[in-house]
């Protein structure tokens, strides 16, 4: 790569070095200050519109706007001048002339950047006297979970920059002027698109609604757990939010390298599963026609039972959507057997990518972990493995459905060890049954379709006795006496690095919040 | 009165020769008339040696920011990489100014070759007229001067021979002020909402479809052939005051006096002498108020202060004003100077393209304070916050729009503070509701 020339500037007494070309907003993140703004987004192009990122820059007679002026050399700027500060009191003013102040019944409150910055550098009071009235047009359906609260905006644009300059479809624009402004939507159409959501988290007040979200929770009451999308085998990072132990939204988390700022509506909206209520609590045991309940002992010590009792050949039947530790694991437990392993993924035809972002797709391959499964050799011969059924001593059932005919399959084999979040057809079958977590209840990794390996983080509760797979396969080794008790995922994934040659230089640590891709891969296969 | 009216004594017809002659607007008219001559001089001339000719004659651009023509067209790369525009701005949106519609309706072969002149010199092979829609009549002549002026191969592939191509389409406005602000006239020639871009970069790096562009007023671009022809020392001549503004100026009079219309005068010409003697002075009985000099965007002048204005750039800044476009509005002593105010303050509200939040909301704000005041329910700390958004409203947007709104709120609050005092001192039931 080629050197890229710096800029030394000084802004509020702190020097930075930044690539020539740089905005003063941009190159005042650096020196730990948030310049306020609105119609900024680093994912879209510049507007300068908001005019609330006006900074002082010493030698130009007029304030500047930060988002659009690039630094240069020597350059001061001052951002908490009096005539900034000023200035921007001046546009939060101006900015909420018009606006309802309803933020006691608004889904933004606390989580808003225009009370933000009021709170931080407005005034106290307006000098809007109540004699004047404020805009009012009515609440506008834009789309299948997009309410738009015109009294609420701002006009900012990043919402209409979003759809024409990274979803490509031109569905919103700016109708009318002057103050009577507002987001007009195309007469014949709805904002459906693929990406659409997004726009409502661009938008910086409560002017886009989630539908879905709508007078749900508020932003205070929720904990943010970083997390991986399921959706599909992109790999999103994503925010899971959830309150009284039940996840209320998903939204994307900023992963420059995998989503940028985005997420589709299809993994936005598909949360519900993780907060399903009829699952597996305890431990299950055949006896006779019945499954009874019992302890972690005793189910522990009978999967121990019936692996070193039996031999040959084995099935694992796993989920594409299984942690990468616990894939690995369940192998482990089944390495003394001729194993025929696949998972099942779904696929659907045809992509819908975003098009403002090179690599970002809603994939047609609808599992966050294939390509975790693939490396650690399942493959997808589904049917192959339901028909070695017959000739297996033990099956190993990793969270993965089956249903109908696939459950009967299971019914004539036997020593079926059972791990899933919730009883479908197959525990019909099974011998012993094991309840997990699943992918918000525990720590864990997904490798996404470009061998990047991304963890995720425990963001709820898993009910009653559940356990992480990773620790319940990884007991059924203690209790094998093939391993010692993995207190944490990390563990288990240590374990995995230690013994699988594509995972051997990584670690929870290196992978952090954004992930690694695996070694072994060429580029040209990685970015395949 | 009326139009045309026969020149003042004291006027200097350069761009206006041809006001009222009905023949000239025919191409065989034209060149009867002298022209193309210079268009044909011009394609012959070296393209560095025209700009440097228009830099010398001192020709500004009459839109209404006066930056030099020449200096402008020298911003466009020497070297042509990719296609160069030329816009020729006539949506004379700028209330008080009707300037350009006159040179469109009688000499639009003037403008015409004035913009092929320029095409050639920045070597753009397409010129955009920008006409403001409401332009029925200007448009129907322009469009019939462009077809002439095709058909005699002035324009074309092989524009008068020389094998250089000069294409011109005419693009009609929709009717919004902003689209002659010459980055919102460039969306809207591209098809987008007129909305004004930020600058940099500027247009001559990245303007019309992102290409090179230079974009001037008709008034300029009809200026030009005059300098071809007769030499930018001979322009430059035409000076009385200030050498740094040269030429004639074409002055649109309206509002209060006896005579208003066009009149063509040299830069540094006196307001006094402009109203007092070509417009024939105030009407019976009554004394001038005040007047804005150029256009309804720059500050408003006291009686005082518009008789020792000269109407050059220089001048009406020393004034405390601009020259703006040259649309000079007078009011006389029976005008309602916060209502007046209060109009243009509802014009600019109106008008705002809702990109910057100051203009957006602040052009609003006033109106409704103004209107307020009008009906008798203003309040003393009103004009101090008049003052303080207009503080805030000026300089701090992509465009001059909302400065142009402050401007004539600031200089009105300023000078006619005793009329805003008295409609708030008036009670609320005694108030005329104006409005």
């Amino acid at each position: 790569m080629r050197e890229q020339e710096l800029v030394t500037l000084t802004i509020e007494g702190t020097s930075v070095s930044v690539p020539k070309g740089t905005t003063i907003l941009e190159a005042a993140k650096q020196a730990g200050i948030v310049i306020p703004h609105y119609c900024y987004h680093p994912s879209l192009p510049v507007a300068g519109v908001c005019r609330m990122c006006l900074v002082e820059v010493e030698g130009m007679p007029n304030l500047q706007i930060g988002c659009a002026t690039t630094v240069a050399d020597g350059q001061t700027v001052r951002v908490y001048s009096d005539q900034a500060l000023k200035a921007r009191e001046s546009v939060l003013e101006f900015l909420l002339i018009n606006h309802p102040l309803d933020c006691p019944i608004c889904d933004q409150a606390g989580e808003c950047e225009l009370q933000n910055y009021v709170f931080r550098e407005g005034r106290a009071r307006t000098r809007y006297t109540p004699t004047y009235s404020k805009r009012f047009d009515p609440v506008e359906d834009f789309g299948p979970d997009i309410l738009y609260v015109p009294n609420r905006c701002i006009l900012c644009t990043r919402c209409v920059r979003f759809m024409e300059h990274v979803a490509d479809e031109e569905l919103i624009n700016v109708s009318e002027r002057g103050d009577r402004a507002f987001i007009g939507i195309h007469p014949d159409r709805q904002l459906d698109h693929a990406w659409a959501g997004n726009v409502v988290d661009l938008c910086p007040v409560g002017s886009l609604l989630s539908k879905d979200f709508l007078h749900k929770a508020r932003a205070w009451e929720v904990d943010k757990t970083a997390s991986i999308c399921t959706g599909c085998s992109q790999g999103c990072n994503v925010t899971v939010e959830t309150r009284s132990n039940a996840v209320v939204r998903l939204r994307p988390r900023v992963n420059l390298e995998v989503n940028r700022y985005f997420m589709c509506d299809h993994g936005r909206l598909r949360y519900r599963w993780l907060n399903r209520g009829d699952r597996i609590e305890a431990p299950l045991l055949r006896d006779g026609q019945d499954l009874t309940a019992t302890d972690w002992d005793r189910a522990l010590a009978r999967v121990a039972q019936i692996i070193s009792g039996s031999g040959g050949k084995a099935v694992a039947l796993v989920s594409a959507g299984a942690s990468t530790e616990a894939l690995f694991l369940a192998k482990e437990v089944l390495s003394g057997f001729d194993v025929t392993g696949a998972c099942k993924v779904e696929r659907v035809e045809g992509e819908q990518p975003l098009p403002g972002v090179e690599g970002l797709a809603l994939r047609d391959e609808r599992a966050p972990n294939a390509t975790g499964a693939r490396l650690l050799g399942f493959g997808e011969d589904f049917d192959g493995a339901l028909a070695a059924l017959n000739e297996a001593s033990v099956v190993l059932v990793l969270d993965q459905a089956l249903e109908g005919p696939e459950a009967e399959n299971l019914s004539s084999a036997q020593n079926v060890i059972y791990l899933g979040t919730v009883a479908g057809d197959a525990v019909r079958a099974a011998d012993v049954v094991l309840p997990v977590a699943n992918a918000v209840e525990e720590d864990g990794t997904f490798v996404n379709r470009d061998y990047r390996v991304q963890r995720y983080f425990q963001a709820k509760a898993a009910p009653g006795m559940a356990r992480p797979a990773w620790w319940v396969l990884g007991e059924c080794l203690v209790e094998l006496d093939r391993g010692e008790s993995l207190t944490q995922a990390a563990d288990a994934f240590a374990l995995l690095a230690r013994d699988v040659r594509a995972f051997s230089d990584l670690t929870y640590d290196r992978l952090g919040y954004g992930g690694a891709r695996v070694a072994q891969q060429s580029p040209a296969e990685v970015s395949a | 009165m009326g139009y045309p009216h026969q020149p003042h004594p004291r006027e200097t017809p350069v761009l206006s020769k041809y006001f009222g002659d009905a023949g000239a607007k025919t191409y065989e008219g034209w060149v009867q008339r002298g022209g193309y001559k210079a268009l044909e001089k011009a394609l012959s001339m070296d393209r560095q040696k025209i700009i440097e000719e228009v830099k010398e004659s001192g020709l500004r651009g009459r839109g209404g920011a006066g930056f030099p023509a020449g200096l402008k067209w020298s911003f466009m790369p020497k070297e042509k990489a990719r296609p160069h525009y030329l816009c020729c701005n006539a949506d004379e949106s700028e209330p008080g100014t009707f300037k350009d519609r006159e040179i469109m309706r009688w000499t639009p072969h003037a403008m015409i070759e004035g913009c092929a002149i320029t095409a050639h010199a920045i070597q753009a092979e397409i010129t955009y007229i920008y006409i403001r829609g409401e332009f029925t009549e200007p448009i129907a002549i322009v469009e019939q001067a462009l077809a002439e002026a095709y058909d005699n191969g002035v324009l074309g592939a092989n524009a008068m021979g020389t094998g250089n191509r000069i294409d011109m389409y005419i693009h009609r406005g929709a009717g919004a002020y902003i689209c002659g602000e010459e980055t919102a006239l460039m969306s809207s020639i591209e098809g987008r909402r007129g909305n004004p871009r930020i600058k940099p970069p500027f247009p001559a790096a990245r303007g019309l479809f992102g290409m090179p562009t230079t974009i001037n007023n008709v008034e300029t671009l009809a200026a030009v052939p005059h300098i071809i022809n007769e030499g930018a020392s001979w322009y430059k001549s035409f000076c009385l005051s200030n050498p740094k503004s040269t030429g004639t100026k074409l002055l649109s009079v309206c509002g209060q006096v006896r005579k208003p219309g066009n009149y063509e005068v040299v830069m540094g010409f006196p307001l006094k002498d402009l109203l007092y003697d070509l417009c024939g002075g105030m009407r019976e009985g009554r004394t001038l108020k005040a007047c804005i000099p150029g256009g309804s965007s720059v500050p408003i002048l006291n009686r005082e202060e518009s008789e020792a204005c000269l109407l050059d750039y220089e001048g009406c800044v020393e004034s405390g004003t601009m020259l703006g476009s040259g649309g000079v509005i007078v009011f006389d002593d029976s005008a309602d100077m916060v209502y007046q105010i209060m109009r243009l303050a509802h014009f600019y509200a109106h008008e705002s393209c809702a990109q910057c939040t100051q203009c957006r909301e602040g052009t609003a704000w006033m109106t409704r304070i103004l209107r307020r005041m009008l009906a008798g329910d203003g309040e003393m700390k009103d004009l101090d916050l008049l003052l303080d958004l207009s503080e805030h409203m000026t300089g701090r947007t992509i465009c001059p729009l909302c400065d142009s709104c402050a401007a004539p709120v600031v200089s009105g609050v300023n000078k006619f503070r005793d009329e805003f005092e008295a409609y708030i001192g008036r009670s609320k039931s005694a108030a005329v509701m104006a409005v």
